[in-house]
Protein backbone atom coordinates (compact mmCIF):
# COMPACT_ATOMS: atom_id res chain seq x y z
CA UNK A 1 0.00 0.00 0.00
CA UNK A 2 2.78 2.78 0.30
CA UNK A 3 4.47 2.29 -2.68
CA UNK A 4 1.13 3.05 -5.02
CA UNK A 5 1.11 6.03 -2.41
CA UNK A 6 4.10 7.27 -2.90
CA UNK A 7 4.26 6.71 -6.27
CA UNK A 8 0.84 9.02 -6.35
CA UNK A 9 2.43 11.48 -4.25
CA UNK A 10 5.60 12.07 -6.74
CA UNK A 11 3.14 12.05 -9.65
CA UNK A 12 1.40 14.55 -8.01
CA UNK A 13 4.25 16.68 -6.65
CA UNK A 14 5.66 16.50 -10.46
CA UNK A 15 2.54 17.56 -12.49
CA UNK A 16 2.05 20.38 -9.68
CA UNK A 17 5.80 21.72 -10.23
CA UNK A 18 5.51 21.40 -14.02
CA UNK A 19 1.98 23.20 -14.16
CA UNK A 20 4.17 25.80 -11.53
CA UNK A 21 6.87 26.13 -13.95
CA UNK A 22 4.91 26.46 -16.80
CA UNK A 23 3.16 29.14 -15.39
CA UNK A 24 5.92 31.36 -14.04
CA UNK A 25 7.37 30.57 -17.58
CA UNK A 26 3.85 32.05 -19.14
CA UNK A 27 4.31 34.85 -16.77
CA UNK A 28 7.88 35.67 -17.55
CA UNK A 29 7.09 35.28 -21.30
CA UNK A 30 4.07 38.27 -21.00
CA UNK A 31 6.38 40.82 -19.14
CA UNK A 32 9.42 40.12 -21.70
CA UNK A 33 6.79 41.10 -24.61
CA UNK A 34 4.44 43.78 -23.09
CA UNK A 35 6.17 44.44 -19.55
CA UNK A 36 8.78 46.69 -18.19
CA UNK A 37 12.39 45.86 -18.67
CA UNK A 38 14.79 46.92 -16.18
CA UNK A 39 17.90 46.91 -18.30
CA UNK A 40 20.25 47.88 -15.14
CA UNK A 41 19.54 44.84 -13.65
CA UNK A 42 20.04 43.53 -17.02
CA UNK A 43 23.82 44.50 -17.10
CA UNK A 44 24.12 43.53 -13.33
CA UNK A 45 23.37 39.71 -14.18
CA UNK A 46 25.83 39.46 -17.26
CA UNK A 47 28.22 40.58 -16.05
CA UNK A 48 27.70 37.95 -12.92
CA UNK A 49 26.52 35.14 -14.96
CA UNK A 50 28.65 35.95 -17.86
CA UNK A 51 31.72 37.69 -17.69
CA UNK A 52 32.77 36.11 -14.27
CA UNK A 53 31.90 32.57 -14.89
CA UNK A 54 34.73 32.81 -18.02
CA UNK A 55 37.50 31.60 -16.31
CA UNK A 56 35.22 28.77 -15.18
CA UNK A 57 33.68 27.73 -18.85
CA UNK A 58 37.23 28.31 -20.47
CA UNK A 59 38.95 26.30 -18.42
CA UNK A 60 36.55 23.03 -18.05
CA UNK A 61 36.08 23.71 -22.30
CA UNK A 62 40.13 23.13 -22.61
CA UNK A 63 40.71 20.19 -20.72
CA UNK A 64 37.61 18.78 -22.32
CA UNK A 65 38.86 19.84 -25.58
CA UNK A 66 42.65 18.52 -24.79
CA UNK A 67 41.37 14.91 -23.02
CA UNK A 68 38.91 14.32 -26.10
CA UNK A 69 41.55 15.21 -28.86
CA UNK A 70 44.22 12.82 -26.75
CA UNK A 71 41.31 9.47 -26.98
CA UNK A 72 40.69 10.62 -30.43
CA UNK A 73 44.08 10.54 -31.29
CA UNK A 74 44.82 6.88 -29.85
CA UNK A 75 41.78 6.04 -31.68
CA UNK A 76 42.72 6.79 -35.09
CA UNK A 77 46.02 6.20 -35.02
CA UNK A 78 45.28 2.43 -34.81
CA UNK A 79 43.87 3.29 -38.16
CA UNK A 80 46.33 5.50 -39.68
CA UNK A 81 43.65 8.33 -39.45
CA UNK A 82 45.15 11.39 -37.03
CA UNK A 83 44.52 14.01 -39.38
CA UNK A 84 41.13 14.00 -38.90
CA UNK A 85 41.46 14.58 -35.36
CA UNK A 86 40.75 18.26 -35.71
CA UNK A 87 37.09 17.59 -37.72
CA UNK A 88 35.86 15.16 -34.97
CA UNK A 89 36.84 17.08 -32.20
CA UNK A 90 35.67 20.53 -33.87
CA UNK A 91 32.35 18.94 -34.50
CA UNK A 92 31.87 17.61 -31.74
CA UNK A 93 32.93 20.20 -29.21
CA UNK A 94 30.20 22.32 -31.35
CA UNK A 95 27.33 19.92 -31.05
CA UNK A 96 27.38 18.21 -27.87
CA UNK A 97 30.26 18.92 -25.57
CA UNK A 98 30.61 23.00 -25.75
CA UNK A 99 26.81 23.71 -24.99
CA UNK A 100 26.36 20.55 -22.56
CA UNK A 101 30.03 21.18 -20.27
CA UNK A 102 29.24 25.05 -20.40
CA UNK A 103 25.60 24.05 -19.63
CA UNK A 104 26.64 21.85 -16.41
CA UNK A 105 28.96 24.21 -15.29
CA UNK A 106 26.90 27.37 -15.56
CA UNK A 107 24.22 25.23 -13.91
CA UNK A 108 26.33 24.61 -10.87
CA UNK A 109 27.82 27.68 -10.87
CA UNK A 110 25.00 30.32 -11.68
CA UNK A 111 21.45 28.07 -11.05
CA UNK A 112 23.05 27.32 -7.38
CA UNK A 113 23.44 31.00 -7.04
CA UNK A 114 19.99 32.10 -7.94
CA UNK A 115 18.13 29.62 -5.90
CA UNK A 116 20.60 30.90 -3.08
CA UNK A 117 19.78 34.08 -3.57
CA UNK A 118 15.89 33.74 -4.27
CA UNK A 119 15.34 31.41 -2.02
CA UNK A 120 16.69 33.28 0.96
CA UNK A 121 14.97 36.60 -0.21
CA UNK A 122 11.59 34.58 0.25
CA UNK A 123 12.37 33.17 3.39
CA UNK A 124 13.19 37.08 4.56
CA UNK A 125 10.22 37.86 3.28
CA UNK A 126 11.85 40.46 1.08
CA UNK A 127 10.19 38.85 -2.16
CA UNK A 128 6.84 39.41 0.00
CA UNK A 129 8.14 43.23 0.74
CA UNK A 130 8.65 43.37 -3.38
CA UNK A 131 4.94 42.43 -3.66
CA UNK A 132 3.51 44.31 -1.03
CA UNK A 133 5.53 47.86 -2.95
CA UNK A 134 3.41 46.86 -6.15
CA UNK A 135 6.56 44.98 -7.56
CA UNK A 136 5.47 41.62 -9.11
CA UNK A 137 8.86 39.25 -7.82
CA UNK A 138 8.42 37.86 -11.60
CA UNK A 139 9.38 41.58 -13.18
CA UNK A 140 11.85 42.35 -10.85
CA UNK A 141 13.49 38.95 -9.94
CA UNK A 142 12.72 36.34 -12.80
CA UNK A 143 12.58 38.41 -16.50
CA UNK A 144 16.20 40.52 -16.04
CA UNK A 145 17.72 37.18 -15.32
CA UNK A 146 16.28 35.57 -18.04
CA UNK A 147 17.26 38.20 -20.61
CA UNK A 148 20.79 38.36 -19.05
CA UNK A 149 21.65 34.40 -19.28
CA UNK A 150 19.88 34.75 -23.33
CA UNK A 151 22.47 36.94 -24.06
CA UNK A 152 25.74 35.50 -21.98
CA UNK A 153 24.90 31.67 -22.15
CA UNK A 154 25.69 31.37 -26.52
CA UNK A 155 28.20 33.52 -25.79
CA UNK A 156 29.75 31.04 -22.72
CA UNK A 157 29.36 28.07 -25.15
CA UNK A 158 31.18 29.89 -27.97
CA UNK A 159 33.55 30.53 -25.76
CA UNK A 160 33.81 26.55 -24.56
CA UNK A 161 33.93 25.28 -27.94
CA UNK A 162 36.89 27.55 -29.53
CA UNK A 163 38.81 26.54 -26.22
CA UNK A 164 38.02 23.09 -26.48
CA UNK A 165 39.05 23.34 -29.96
CA UNK A 166 42.39 25.55 -29.70
CA UNK A 167 43.37 23.67 -27.05
CA UNK A 168 43.04 19.98 -28.94
CA UNK A 169 44.93 22.05 -31.51
CA UNK A 170 47.72 22.71 -29.38
CA UNK A 171 47.76 19.09 -27.88
CA UNK A 172 47.03 17.46 -31.27
CA UNK A 173 50.06 19.81 -32.65
CA UNK A 174 52.73 20.33 -30.07
CA UNK A 175 53.24 17.22 -28.24
CA UNK A 176 50.98 14.55 -30.41
CA UNK A 177 52.57 15.00 -33.57
CA UNK A 178 50.07 15.83 -35.36
CA UNK A 179 50.67 17.79 -38.44
CA UNK A 180 48.86 21.65 -38.07
CA UNK A 181 48.04 22.19 -41.39
CA UNK A 182 46.24 19.00 -41.80
CA UNK A 183 44.31 19.60 -38.25
CA UNK A 184 42.86 23.08 -40.09
CA UNK A 185 42.08 21.75 -43.70
CA UNK A 186 39.60 19.08 -41.92
CA UNK A 187 38.53 20.92 -39.23
CA UNK A 188 37.64 23.91 -41.83
CA UNK A 189 36.08 20.97 -44.61
CA UNK A 190 33.65 19.47 -42.05
CA UNK A 191 32.54 21.65 -40.14
CA UNK A 192 29.62 23.59 -41.37
CA UNK A 193 27.24 26.54 -40.33
CA UNK A 194 24.79 24.14 -38.97
CA UNK A 195 27.20 23.19 -36.43
CA UNK A 196 27.83 26.00 -35.10
CA UNK A 197 24.09 27.50 -34.94
CA UNK A 198 22.79 23.90 -32.74
CA UNK A 199 25.68 24.40 -30.40
CA UNK A 200 24.38 28.30 -30.09
CA UNK A 201 20.79 26.92 -30.04
CA UNK A 202 21.28 24.38 -27.71
CA UNK A 203 23.36 26.98 -25.29
CA UNK A 204 20.39 29.20 -25.37
CA UNK A 205 17.89 26.81 -24.41
CA UNK A 206 19.94 24.76 -21.82
CA UNK A 207 20.45 28.63 -20.32
CA UNK A 208 16.60 28.89 -20.37
CA UNK A 209 16.32 26.05 -18.52
CA UNK A 210 18.57 26.71 -15.58
CA UNK A 211 17.40 30.06 -14.80
CA UNK A 212 13.30 29.07 -15.00
CA UNK A 213 14.21 26.01 -12.79
CA UNK A 214 16.79 28.21 -10.41
CA UNK A 215 14.87 31.06 -9.75
CA UNK A 216 11.69 28.15 -9.40
CA UNK A 217 13.03 26.63 -6.96
CA UNK A 218 14.20 30.04 -5.42
CA UNK A 219 10.56 31.46 -5.17
CA UNK A 220 9.07 28.56 -4.08
CA UNK A 221 12.29 27.43 -1.42
CA UNK A 222 10.86 25.97 1.81
CA UNK A 223 11.16 28.16 4.88
CA UNK A 224 14.78 28.14 7.18
CA UNK A 225 18.46 27.58 6.06
CA UNK A 226 17.86 24.10 5.52
CA UNK A 227 14.87 24.44 3.14
CA UNK A 228 17.15 27.44 1.06
CA UNK A 229 20.09 24.60 1.15
CA UNK A 230 17.85 22.13 0.05
CA UNK A 231 16.20 23.99 -2.69
CA UNK A 232 19.37 24.80 -3.77
CA UNK A 233 20.65 21.18 -4.24
CA UNK A 234 17.22 20.30 -5.74
CA UNK A 235 18.05 23.62 -8.25
CA UNK A 236 21.63 22.21 -9.18
CA UNK A 237 20.89 18.85 -9.65
CA UNK A 238 17.34 19.03 -11.25
CA UNK A 239 18.52 21.46 -14.13
CA UNK A 240 21.59 19.37 -14.88
CA UNK A 241 19.28 16.19 -15.30
CA UNK A 242 16.75 17.79 -17.52
CA UNK A 243 19.70 19.84 -19.11
CA UNK A 244 21.17 16.02 -20.35
CA UNK A 245 17.57 14.82 -20.82
CA UNK A 246 16.71 18.07 -23.59
CA UNK A 247 19.59 17.63 -25.05
CA UNK A 248 18.97 13.81 -26.24
CA UNK A 249 15.42 15.55 -28.32
CA UNK A 250 16.74 19.10 -28.65
CA UNK A 251 19.65 16.94 -30.71
CA UNK A 252 17.09 15.11 -32.79
CA UNK A 253 14.59 18.39 -33.39
CA UNK A 254 18.34 20.61 -34.49
CA UNK A 255 19.26 17.57 -36.35
CA UNK A 256 16.00 18.30 -38.64
CA UNK A 257 16.84 21.92 -39.54
CA UNK A 258 20.77 21.60 -39.37
CA UNK A 259 21.27 18.51 -40.74
CA UNK A 260 24.67 16.66 -40.43
CA UNK A 261 24.82 14.64 -43.62
CA UNK B 1 -16.95 56.37 10.16
CA UNK B 2 -16.22 55.31 6.62
CA UNK B 3 -15.01 51.47 6.49
CA UNK B 4 -11.58 51.05 4.88
CA UNK B 5 -10.48 47.52 5.13
CA UNK B 6 -14.06 45.04 5.37
CA UNK B 7 -13.07 41.21 5.93
CA UNK B 8 -15.90 38.90 6.07
CA UNK B 9 -15.98 35.26 6.34
CA UNK B 10 -12.41 34.88 6.10
CA UNK B 11 -10.76 31.18 6.18
CA UNK B 12 -7.75 29.96 5.97
CA UNK B 13 -6.15 26.69 6.43
CA UNK B 14 -2.29 25.18 5.97
CA UNK B 15 -2.46 21.57 5.44
CA UNK B 16 -4.89 20.14 8.19
CA UNK B 17 -4.60 23.30 10.34
CA UNK B 18 -7.31 25.63 10.45
CA UNK B 19 -5.87 28.93 10.77
CA UNK B 20 -8.70 31.44 10.32
CA UNK B 21 -12.07 30.14 10.54
CA UNK B 22 -14.37 32.69 9.65
CA UNK B 23 -13.00 36.43 11.06
CA UNK B 24 -15.33 39.06 10.62
CA UNK B 25 -13.60 42.47 11.05
CA UNK B 26 -13.81 45.95 9.97
CA UNK B 27 -11.77 49.12 9.98
CA UNK B 28 -12.77 52.44 10.03
CA UNK B 29 -10.65 55.18 8.02
CA UNK B 30 -8.16 56.79 10.52
CA UNK B 31 -8.64 54.61 13.38
CA UNK B 32 -5.98 52.47 15.15
CA UNK B 33 -6.70 49.16 15.73
CA UNK B 34 -4.76 46.30 17.37
CA UNK B 35 -4.97 43.01 17.20
CA UNK B 36 -4.00 40.64 19.66
CA UNK B 37 -3.44 37.27 19.38
CA UNK B 38 -1.29 34.02 20.84
CA UNK B 39 1.81 33.02 18.74
CA UNK B 40 1.05 31.23 15.85
CA UNK B 41 -3.03 31.96 16.36
CA UNK B 42 -3.03 33.69 12.73
CA UNK B 43 -2.57 37.29 13.34
CA UNK B 44 -0.02 37.71 10.83
CA UNK B 45 -1.80 35.55 8.65
CA UNK B 46 -5.03 37.73 8.89
CA UNK B 47 -2.71 40.97 8.04
CA UNK B 48 -1.19 39.34 4.81
CA UNK B 49 -4.79 38.65 4.05
CA UNK B 50 -5.35 42.57 4.06
CA UNK B 51 -2.62 43.14 2.31
CA UNK B 52 -3.26 40.18 -0.63
CA UNK B 53 0.13 38.03 0.22
CA UNK B 54 -2.29 35.18 0.89
CA UNK B 55 -5.54 34.02 -0.81
CA UNK B 56 -7.90 33.37 1.00
CA UNK B 57 -9.96 29.37 1.11
CA UNK B 58 -13.21 31.70 1.42
CA UNK B 59 -14.41 34.37 2.49
CA UNK B 60 -14.04 38.04 0.85
CA UNK B 61 -11.65 41.16 2.06
CA UNK B 62 -12.43 44.75 0.83
CA UNK B 63 -9.69 47.99 0.26
CA UNK B 64 -11.72 51.07 -0.06
CA UNK B 65 -14.44 48.46 -0.88
CA UNK B 66 -12.99 46.72 -3.66
CA UNK B 67 -12.83 43.23 -3.96
CA UNK B 68 -8.95 41.92 -3.73
CA UNK B 69 -9.75 38.14 -3.19
CA UNK B 70 -10.90 37.41 -6.79
CA UNK B 71 -8.17 39.40 -8.52
CA UNK B 72 -4.97 38.12 -9.75
CA UNK B 73 -1.55 39.55 -8.33
CA UNK B 74 -1.18 41.93 -11.23
CA UNK B 75 -4.32 43.34 -10.76
CA UNK B 76 -4.16 43.66 -6.85
CA UNK B 77 -1.24 46.45 -7.66
CA UNK B 78 -3.49 49.71 -7.76
CA UNK B 79 -4.84 48.48 -4.70
CA UNK B 80 -1.62 47.83 -2.85
CA UNK B 81 -0.15 50.82 -4.01
CA UNK B 82 -2.49 52.63 -0.86
CA UNK B 83 -1.57 50.53 1.41
CA UNK B 84 2.23 50.25 3.36
CA UNK B 85 3.64 46.87 5.11
CA UNK B 86 5.97 46.73 7.67
CA UNK B 87 7.35 43.75 7.78
CA UNK B 88 8.43 41.62 11.43
CA UNK B 89 11.94 41.66 10.29
CA UNK B 90 11.76 44.67 8.22
CA UNK B 91 12.54 42.69 5.09
CA UNK B 92 15.09 45.23 3.77
CA UNK B 93 16.69 44.66 0.66
CA UNK B 94 20.26 43.56 2.09
CA UNK B 95 21.90 44.08 -1.09
CA UNK B 96 21.04 47.69 -1.01
CA UNK B 97 22.23 50.94 0.95
CA UNK B 98 19.49 52.08 3.42
CA UNK B 99 19.11 55.01 1.23
CA UNK B 100 18.10 52.82 -1.80
CA UNK B 101 16.00 50.60 -0.40
CA UNK B 102 13.85 53.99 0.92
CA UNK B 103 14.02 54.96 -2.69
CA UNK B 104 13.00 51.71 -3.85
CA UNK B 105 9.07 52.42 -4.18
CA UNK B 106 9.51 55.66 -5.51
CA UNK B 107 12.06 54.42 -8.16
CA UNK B 108 9.83 51.59 -9.16
CA UNK B 109 7.04 53.59 -9.94
CA UNK B 110 8.92 55.77 -12.02
CA UNK B 111 6.83 59.41 -11.17
CA UNK B 112 9.74 61.22 -9.90
CA UNK B 113 13.21 62.32 -10.95
CA UNK B 114 15.93 61.05 -9.37
CA UNK B 115 16.97 64.45 -7.32
CA UNK B 116 12.54 64.43 -5.93
CA UNK B 117 13.19 60.95 -4.57
CA UNK B 118 16.60 61.72 -3.11
CA UNK B 119 15.19 64.65 -1.33
CA UNK B 120 11.48 62.94 -0.38
CA UNK B 121 14.24 59.68 0.49
CA UNK B 122 15.99 62.70 2.90
CA UNK B 123 12.81 63.38 4.53
CA UNK B 124 11.53 60.07 5.20
CA UNK B 125 14.84 59.29 7.24
CA UNK B 126 14.80 62.44 8.90
CA UNK B 127 11.15 60.90 10.21
CA UNK B 128 12.14 58.16 11.60
CA UNK B 129 15.47 59.82 13.36
CA UNK B 130 18.34 58.17 10.69
CA UNK B 131 19.20 60.97 9.07
CA UNK B 132 23.39 60.16 7.91
CA UNK B 133 22.67 56.72 7.79
CA UNK B 134 21.79 56.49 4.10
CA UNK B 135 25.24 55.09 3.24
CA UNK B 136 24.60 52.14 5.43
CA UNK B 137 23.69 48.73 4.42
CA UNK B 138 20.89 46.44 6.59
CA UNK B 139 23.40 44.51 8.12
CA UNK B 140 25.22 47.22 9.81
CA UNK B 141 22.29 48.13 12.00
CA UNK B 142 20.33 47.25 15.20
CA UNK B 143 17.18 45.83 15.14
CA UNK B 144 15.07 48.84 16.09
CA UNK B 145 16.97 50.77 12.90
CA UNK B 146 16.13 48.14 10.37
CA UNK B 147 12.32 48.50 11.86
CA UNK B 148 12.62 52.43 11.31
CA UNK B 149 14.31 51.67 7.67
CA UNK B 150 11.27 49.67 7.09
CA UNK B 151 8.95 52.41 8.30
CA UNK B 152 10.47 55.34 6.20
CA UNK B 153 10.64 52.48 3.20
CA UNK B 154 6.28 51.75 3.73
CA UNK B 155 6.10 55.51 4.14
CA UNK B 156 7.76 56.81 1.54
CA UNK B 157 4.74 56.32 -1.06
CA UNK B 158 2.48 58.32 1.74
CA UNK B 159 0.01 55.24 1.77
CA UNK B 160 -3.61 55.87 3.03
CA UNK B 161 -3.53 52.30 5.67
CA UNK B 162 -0.37 50.89 7.18
CA UNK B 163 -0.33 47.66 8.11
CA UNK B 164 2.38 46.62 11.43
CA UNK B 165 3.58 42.82 11.74
CA UNK B 166 4.45 42.62 15.51
CA UNK B 167 6.50 46.04 15.03
CA UNK B 168 8.09 45.28 18.86
CA UNK B 169 8.91 41.97 18.73
CA UNK B 170 12.61 41.45 19.57
CA UNK B 171 13.16 44.87 20.39
CA UNK B 172 14.00 46.06 24.29
CA UNK B 173 11.72 48.37 26.19
CA UNK B 174 12.93 51.68 25.44
CA UNK B 175 13.43 50.90 21.33
CA UNK B 176 9.98 49.21 21.55
CA UNK B 177 8.39 52.79 22.59
CA UNK B 178 9.79 54.69 19.94
CA UNK B 179 8.86 52.42 17.22
CA UNK B 180 5.24 53.02 19.52
CA UNK B 181 5.69 56.26 19.48
CA UNK B 182 6.14 56.43 15.31
CA UNK B 183 3.09 54.48 14.78
CA UNK B 184 1.12 56.62 16.41
CA UNK B 185 2.99 59.18 14.98
CA UNK B 186 2.35 58.37 11.60
CA UNK B 187 -1.19 57.48 12.76
CA UNK B 188 -2.56 60.61 13.92
CA UNK B 189 0.24 63.25 12.11
CA UNK B 190 -0.68 61.70 8.44
CA UNK B 191 -3.83 60.10 9.34
CA UNK B 192 -3.08 57.26 8.32
CA UNK B 193 -5.49 54.27 8.65
CA UNK B 194 -3.29 51.62 11.49
CA UNK B 195 -3.90 48.15 11.90
CA UNK B 196 -1.25 46.79 13.95
CA UNK B 197 -0.82 43.06 14.87
CA UNK B 198 1.26 42.23 18.46
CA UNK B 199 1.36 40.07 21.83
CA UNK B 200 2.79 42.61 23.72
CA UNK B 201 0.59 44.54 25.84
CA UNK B 202 2.09 47.39 26.25
CA UNK B 203 2.20 48.48 23.10
CA UNK B 204 -1.23 47.34 22.41
CA UNK B 205 -2.45 49.77 25.24
CA UNK B 206 -0.38 52.36 23.88
CA UNK B 207 -1.13 52.37 20.07
CA UNK B 208 -4.99 51.26 19.85
CA UNK B 209 -8.32 53.26 19.79
CA UNK B 210 -10.07 49.88 19.54
CA UNK B 211 -8.47 46.24 19.99
CA UNK B 212 -9.67 42.84 18.67
CA UNK B 213 -8.64 39.55 20.21
CA UNK B 214 -8.27 37.01 17.81
CA UNK B 215 -8.85 33.40 19.33
CA UNK B 216 -9.44 30.05 17.80
CA UNK B 217 -9.20 31.30 14.10
CA UNK B 218 -12.22 34.31 15.12
CA UNK B 219 -12.56 37.40 16.63
CA UNK B 220 -13.34 36.74 20.11
CA UNK B 221 -14.10 40.17 21.29
CA UNK B 222 -13.46 44.07 19.94
CA UNK B 223 -13.38 46.60 22.52
CA UNK B 224 -11.55 49.94 23.68
CA UNK B 225 -8.27 49.07 25.45
CA UNK B 226 -9.93 50.26 28.37
CA UNK B 227 -12.62 47.78 28.76
CA UNK B 228 -10.25 45.13 27.85
CA UNK B 229 -8.06 46.08 30.95
CA UNK B 230 -10.90 45.68 33.11
CA UNK B 231 -12.71 42.71 31.42
CA UNK B 232 -13.21 39.69 33.65
CA UNK B 233 -13.83 37.59 30.54
CA UNK B 234 -11.27 34.60 31.47
CA UNK B 235 -9.84 34.37 27.76
CA UNK B 236 -9.62 37.98 27.60
CA UNK B 237 -7.95 38.25 31.23
CA UNK B 238 -5.87 35.21 30.96
CA UNK B 239 -4.45 37.10 27.47
CA UNK B 240 -3.59 40.73 29.07
CA UNK B 241 -2.30 39.21 32.25
CA UNK B 242 -0.52 36.57 30.62
CA UNK B 243 -2.11 33.35 32.45
CA UNK B 244 -0.95 29.91 31.05
CA UNK B 245 -3.19 27.57 31.64
CA UNK B 246 -0.49 24.69 31.52
CA UNK B 247 1.26 23.92 34.24
CA UNK B 248 4.27 21.89 33.29
CA UNK B 249 4.87 19.35 36.32
CA UNK B 250 8.18 19.07 37.72
CA UNK B 251 9.58 15.95 39.39
CA UNK B 252 12.01 16.70 42.29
Amino acid sequence: MIIPANLGQITLKFIYEFGALTLLALDTLRTIITGRKRWRLVIYHIYNFGWTSQPVILLTGGFVGMVFAAQIFWQLKRVQLENAVGSIVAVSMFRELGPTIAALMIAGRVGAAITAEIGSMRVTEQVDALRSMCVPPVDYLVVPRILAIMISMPLLTAEAIMMGIGSSFFLSTQLLGVDPTWFWSNTVKYVGMGDIRTGLVKGFFFGLIIVFISCFKGLTCPDGAEGVGRATTAAVVTSSITIIIANFFITFMLNAFFPII
Amino acid sequence: MKSVIQVTKLKKSFGTQQVLRGVDLSVNETESLVILGRSGGGKSVLLRHIMGLVRPDSGSVKIFEKEITNLSERHQLPVRKDVGFLFQNAALFDSMTVQDNVAFPLREDRLMNEKDILKRVQESLEWVDLKGHGHKMPSQLSGGMRKRVGLARALVTKPKIMLYDEPTTGLDPIVSDSINNLILQVNREFKITTVVVTHDMVSAYKIAQRIVLLHHGQIYVSATPEDIRQSNDPVIYDFVNGISKHMPTIEL
